[in-house]
């Protein structure tokens, strides 16, 4: 809990001006933990309003529409409309996979901000597989795990380029992922306009229905409900995911490593644990979820390999790992809530504005971070009244 | 007032200081008075709340309460600059030098002259005029980084007097310096009151304040215990008595040692410092079951370099490293884990601990890898946890759980911690690097009390100190290193204060005695 | 033979014009990053620069006025970064990706209208009398617009300022040790965000440049990452700016290689037929990312061999009187 004096009140004259005074909390209380996200995330949303304001965007509008679109209208809700929570899941589930592989790099300290280069070459394995080494008429029950396999190991192969580089060389992994995004992107674009182009279009042939993931709108004939719900498998993946993740985290050895050298280095030096490994096979690991991202979203929602089939998956990932505080519960939490602002985002022009709100509200989640450990404290000329001005109250 | 020959206005007057800390009240209404001319010395163990009272003298800290008259006029620093403008200035513990710097660099650093060129050639002058007036040799051209201990704090204190500074503040200023470098810089600081500069002397080391202050103050947890005694009227016991707040043993009890064979040994041992220059030119040493091995050196001769060297930390260029006459040179440090070697670090915070992993996680550090806590691939949190309470327990770490994170230890807690967890699993080496360095009297008690309880359960012990007075009080053989090479190994009974100092400085001294040259 | 010799000419004429938006941005990061504060957000910084610039210039006609806007809006940008990592301590990381995003997005929300305008008015570009006349140099350094000319004055003096002055003592020594700066009176945060500022204002500048002078045009992206390049040769560059102008005059001529591979010279064994080939674009696209990681693995090498290198301090909040971590 927060210490000090609280209202003291000396007789000797204090300082001659005001003074604010930034003290460090020994612990946060718990509450503050609670309520925290959702202040900072109104906090964020009110800077993105007077930054739209500047630049010439009705932010009421703005934010009315990518709501009603992410999570229904009332109206809605009461005609038992699901669809919007359906469209938020599709957006959420590549959001989920990656988020979870960034948070777990992260966790590390291995800054992996390549997730959505990633996430492009697990889409290209998965078109490989899928259009060129299997036939068409393969079974779905061996095409969805080749090509979950080859996602996978696609995005795990691009991610131990930097991990190895960091390993080995000491070669700064923020610069190096975020280099190999672009490269992807090219490398990507050769095969769609080159070799696998259809009709020199940018696109590859559509996946034959075998590699398509079960959505939910192929259940329709028994829950008509259903009708119409492009929210597919995927999201189990994602789920599953997080699962793995946050169990290998608590109770294995591996995820004991993982937090301490996180934390301390130099400590896991010190305890006899191997760092390159480590470090080579978190970026895997965290890239080889990426890369399902990359094989899910193409399966379940694209069906082909396109230029521009992720709005940013990758960068929005690194948002969510630190909203959720690298907690693998929590990135489900906030991807639903990112989904739905991609959903939103979809029907208001520029595309940008989306971006913009992303970095806003990551910029007020880290400095808010302050507010948590520190206590901001307001000292009075002359007579000394201390009051904790708390990260809620201010 | 007790004080006869100053009636004169003190130099400095400080008047019930209170200054907080989250979670510590480290001046609780602390005076201060201070004459002209005097060496006056604070004593206190460590988190007495020395520093901080100097912190605030020297405008670092603004006080939460109180007042500060310098010269009697009533005084309030925004800055350190405001301090050194009334002629105070502070000697850091922890050297406040640019280690990239040049000595003339880091003695114009944030003077108000040049305003825009540097001129290095015009304050190297400045300085070599400055240094050979005081008897301060040192080269204002060369590096901080390649400077002697001894010499960057005559760095530090030319950068004082170059800002002509008075009233000089020296935080623990003896900690680094052998024997001899502490009676050369009694003797300046001496000659430097004689001609009219006040110095305020840091320490909580006994003899030394009675050898060096003509007044004494004590403080003990952040309250003023005895203000500006003469050093004349108070005996070492009384200080001690004021210092800690109970008796204090000067001599700690010690069974003879049962030395047996030879557990660790290195040999001609090589390695590289973090800058790649040569660390350990040919280390030779033994450590036997059931004794201490004390090694004795000013701080940066190759001490934390030897200990890396030999747990696999540091890569070894030459030379072979033994435990139980097994060669584990160059082995990953999880092998010498394996071989029941207990590594102490120096660096509890940085290297000994992960801050913000909870003791019980902190304390399975060592031994997370094997049952009943390592469970093939998995980690068993219920014996990580039933270990964790064992071990508080035993080794008395005070803590509000187990699930706290380390960083909110205390010093002495954290270090109990590390210990705990290093010498749970009976160790059959341990190497402890200043092991008791920057904890206070009773934390210090209980690291000792568990080296010698190793020891004596039969553990070749090796003890890395440049306390020279731990090593004399713990150890049975006593080795002392300088600039990566073994001066000498005697036997604790044999040795002499005096020639280790010499040797500890770089002479060599007697006969017969020199081992471990390459 | 002269056909080579006009190729090469070519190649690092352009390289010197589309390096410098790069050194303005490097620079400036050498600048924060000596003061001790990393700053991720050049990407943004430019990027917000470039719009702001564009539109200034397209809005009033005058080139000029949009290069200062753009250099104001790129300070102002980087402050937002100095208010989170120094006085707010949060993750210096976190909060120079955060930057990069806002200013992608806000930059393409500026931007919106912009996307079809070709017609933007530049800044000047002008031979330099006499020195153009050299045969080859004159080509390559002294035929241009001049914003590359203000980056040829801008080397020398920032290493001058760094190496040579009290400003640049204090902060290099702000960015080595800021407790031994603060010790002596030296306001560490305030320097900090001077530099951090320094940073954005020159970031600020490398987009103006871009958009007003070496591809006058505004698309969202436009830098495609030379804001993160930079922050990739500053470690090349050691911190030091001579290196950093080499690095990112190299970059620059990578960077055009794919346009003007379209015009490569005969070769023998019908070599320039590949080299044309625009499918082969794709990859020469990658070099200059490619090049970015391959000047990282030097930089870093070196940075391990001479055990030297980055400011001791940078990355790490200054927090004074805190105990126990």
């Amino acid at each position: 809990m927060s210490t000090g004096t609280e209202g003291l009140v000396s007789g000797n004259p204090g300082p001659r001006s005001w003074r604010v005074k930034i003290e460090r909390r020994l612990e946060q209380p718990r509450w503050l933990m609670w309520i925290s996200p959702i202040i900072l995330i109104l906090a964020a949303l009110a800077v993105g309003a007077v930054l739209l304001s500047i630049v010439g965007v009705d932010p009421r509008l703005a934010y009315s529409r990518i709501f009603s679109a992410a999570f229904g209208t009332p109206a809605g809700w009461l005609r038992g409309e699901i669809y919007p929570l359906s469209d938020t899941t599709v957006k959420a589930t590549p959001l989920i996979l990656t988020g979870v592989g960034v948070a777990l790099a992260f966790r590390m300290r291995m800054w992996n901000i390549g997730a959505e280069g990633q996430l492009f070459i697990g889409a290209w394995a998965t078109t490989g597989v899928a259009l060129h080494l299997l036939s068409p008429e393969t079974s779905p029950w061996i095409m969805i795990p080749a090509m979950m396999l080859a996602g996978f190991l696609g995005g795990a192969l691009y991610g131990a380029i930097p991990g190895v580089l960091k390993a080995w060389l000491n070669v700064n992994e923020i610069i190096t992922t975020l280099m190999l995004n672009y490269v992807a992107i090219f490398f990507n674009n050769y095969f769609i306009y080159g070799p696998w182009a259809l009709r020199g279009f940018g696109l590859s042939p559509r996946f034959p229905r075998n590699a398509w993931l079960p959505r939910l709108m192929d259940l329709s004939d028994r829950f008509p409900i259903f009708r119409g719900l492009t929210a597919h498998l995927g999201i189990l993946f994602g789920v599953a995911a997080v699962v793995v993740v946050w169990y290998i985290l608590k109770y294995t050895k591996w995820g004991y490593e993982i937090r301490v050298i996180g934390d301390n280095p130099e400590a896991a030096r010190y305890a006899g644990m191997n760092l390159k490994r480590n470090i080579v096979l978190v970026m895997m690991v965290s890239g080889g979820l990426a890369g399902l991202a990359g094989m899910s979203e193409l399966s379940g929602v694209v069906h082909l390999l396109q230029e521009r089939f992720s709005p940013g998956y990758g960068f929005t990932a690194i948002i969510i790992a630190w909203l959720a505080k690298l907690n693998p519960w929590g990135v489900i939490l906030v991807s639903y809530l990112f989904g739905g602002l991609l959903v939103g985002g979809d029907q208001i022009q520029p595309f940008g504005i989306v971006q913009m709100l992303n970095g806003i509200i990551l910029f007020v989640v880290i400095g808010g971070e302050l507010l948590l450990q520190y206590r901001v404290r307001i000292l009075r000329p002359e007579r000394i009244v201390e009051r904790a001005a708390e990260a809620s109250g201010s | 007032m007790e004080s006869s020959a100053k009636v004169d206005v003190p130099a400095v007057d400080m008047r019930g200081i209170v200054k907080r800390f989250p979670g510590v009240l480290a001046n609780d209404h602390v005076d201060l008075t201070v004459y002209e001319g005097e060496v006056h010395a604070l004593l206190g163990e460590n988190g007495a709340g020395k520093s901080t009272l100097m912190n605030i003298l020297s405008g670092l800290y603004q006080p939460d309460e109180g007042e500060i008259r310098v010269r009697g006029e009533r005084v309030s620093f925004g800055s350190p600059k405001d301090a050194i403008r009334q002629g105070i200035g502070m000697i850091h513990q922890h050297f406040m030098l640019v280690p990239s710097f040049s000595v003339a660099e880091n003695i114009m650093l944030g003077m108000d002259e040049p305003r825009f060129l540097l001129d290095p050639q015009k304050i190297e002058g400045t300085v070599r005029e400055l240094s050979e007036r005081y008897n301060l040799d040192v080269d204002p051209s060369s590096k901080i980084w390649q400077l002697s201990v001894g010499e960057q704090q005559r760095v530090e204190v030319l950068k004082m007097l170059y800002r002509g500074a008075t009233i000089l503040i020296m935080d623990e200023p003896t900690a680094v310096l052998t024997p001899q470098e502490v009676e050369d810089l009694f003797q300046t600081l001496r000659g430097m009151a004689k001609s009219g500069h006040t110095i305020i002397f840091i320490s909580h080391k006994l003899d030394e304040v009675l050898a060096i202050a003509d007044r004494i103050t004590v403080l003990r947890r952040g309250r003023l215990e005895a203000a500006g005694v003469e050093a004349s009227s108070v005996t070492k016991k009384e200080l001690a008595h004021l210092m800690v707040g109970r008796e204090v043993l000067f001599r700690i009890e010690k069974k003879p040692a049962k030395a047996g064979e030879v557990v660790m040994e290195v040999e001609d041992l090589q390695a590289e410092d973090d800058k790649g220059l040569p660390a350990l030119k040919g280390v030779s040493l033994q450590v036997r079951s059931g004794e201490i091995l004390g090694l004795a050196g000013v701080a940066g001769n190759g001490q934390r370099e030897l200990a890396q060297a030999i747990c696999g930390l540091r890569p070894v260029m030459g030379g072979v490293v033994r435990v139980h006459g097994k060669e584990v040179t160059n082995a990953a440090p999880v092998v010498l884990i394996k071989e029941g070697v207990a590594y102490i670090p120096e660096d509890r915070h940085g290297v000994g601990s992960v801050p913000n992993l909870s003791v019980a996680e902190n304390l399975a550090l060592r031994n997370y890898r094997w049952p009943p806590i390592g469970n093939g691939w998995r980690i068993n949190r219920v014996a990580l946890r039933k270990q964790a309470v064992e071990l508080v327990q035993t080794f008395d770490i005070v803590t509000p759980s187990i699930d706290t994170p380390s960083r909110l230890l205390s010093g002495g807690n954290l270090q109990k911690m590390i210990l705990a967890r290093e010498l749970s699993g009976d160790p059959r080496v341990v190497i402890a690097v200043h092991p008791t360095r920057g904890l206070d009297v009773g934390a210090t008690e209980a690291v000792h009390r568990l080296l010698l309880q190793e020891r004596d359960q039969g553990a070749g012990v090796l003890l890395i100190s440049e306390d020279l007075d731990e090593i004399l009080s713990l150890a049975d053989r006593i080795a002392v290193i300088y600039e990566g090479q073994i001066m000498s190994v005697v036997d604790a009974e044999d040795a002499d204060i005096e020639e280790l100092g010499l040797q500890m400085a770089g002479t060599r001294v007697g006969a017969g005695a020199e081992k471990g040259e390459a | 033979m002269s056909d080579y010799l006009i190729f090469f000419t070519t190649i690092l004429a352009a390289g010197v014009a589309s390096g410098t938006p790069v050194l303005y941005a490097t620079i400036g990061e050498v600048f924060s990053e000596r003061a001790g504060v990393l700053n991720l957000g050049v990407e943004g910084m430019m990027l917000m620069g470039a719009v702001t610039a564009f539109r200034v210039s397209h809005v009033t006609g005058n080139p000029w006025l949009g290069l200062a806007m753009g250099i104001l809006v790129g300070g102002l940008f980087s402050l937002l970064h100095a208010l989170v990592s120094i006085t707010l301590r949060g993750d210096q990381v976190v909060s120079g990706l955060a930057l990069t995003f806002v200013g992608f997005g806000m930059s393409s929300v500026i931007g919106w209208p912009l996307i079809d305008v070709r017609d933007a008015p530049r800044l000047p570009a002008f031979d330099i009398p006499l020195l153009a006349d050299i045969p080859v140099l004159g080509k390559i350094f002294f035929q241009h617009s001049v914003v590359v000319y203000i980056g040829f004055l801008l080397v020398p003096l920032a290493w001058f300022i760094i190496n040579r002055t009290r400003p640049g003592l204090h902060m290099r020594a702000v960015g080595e040790y800021p407790a031994a700066a603060d010790a002596l009176g030296i306001h560490v945060d305030r320097l900090r965000y001077l530099y951090v500022l320094v940073g954005g204002l020159l970031a600020g500048m490398a987009g103006a440049s871009l958009t007003l002078a070496i591809t006058p045009l505004w698309i969202e992206g436009v830098t495609a990452g030379q804001g993160w390049i930079a922050v990739g040769l500053v470690i090349f560059a050691g911190w030091d700016p001579f290196r950093a102008a080499f690095g990112s005059y190299l970059f620059g001529a990578i960077r055009r290689l794919p346009l003007d591979l379209q015009g490569a010279p005969v070769l023998p064994w019908n070599l320039h037929l590949i080299l044309r080939d625009p499918l082969l674009n794709y990859f020469t696209n990658m070099l200059p990312y490619l090049f970015t990681i391959a000047v990282l693995v030097i930089g870093s090498r070196e940075a391990m061999r001479k055990k030297l290198g980055a400011p001791a301090a940078l990355g790490t909040p200054y927090i004074r009187g805190e105990r126990g971590v």
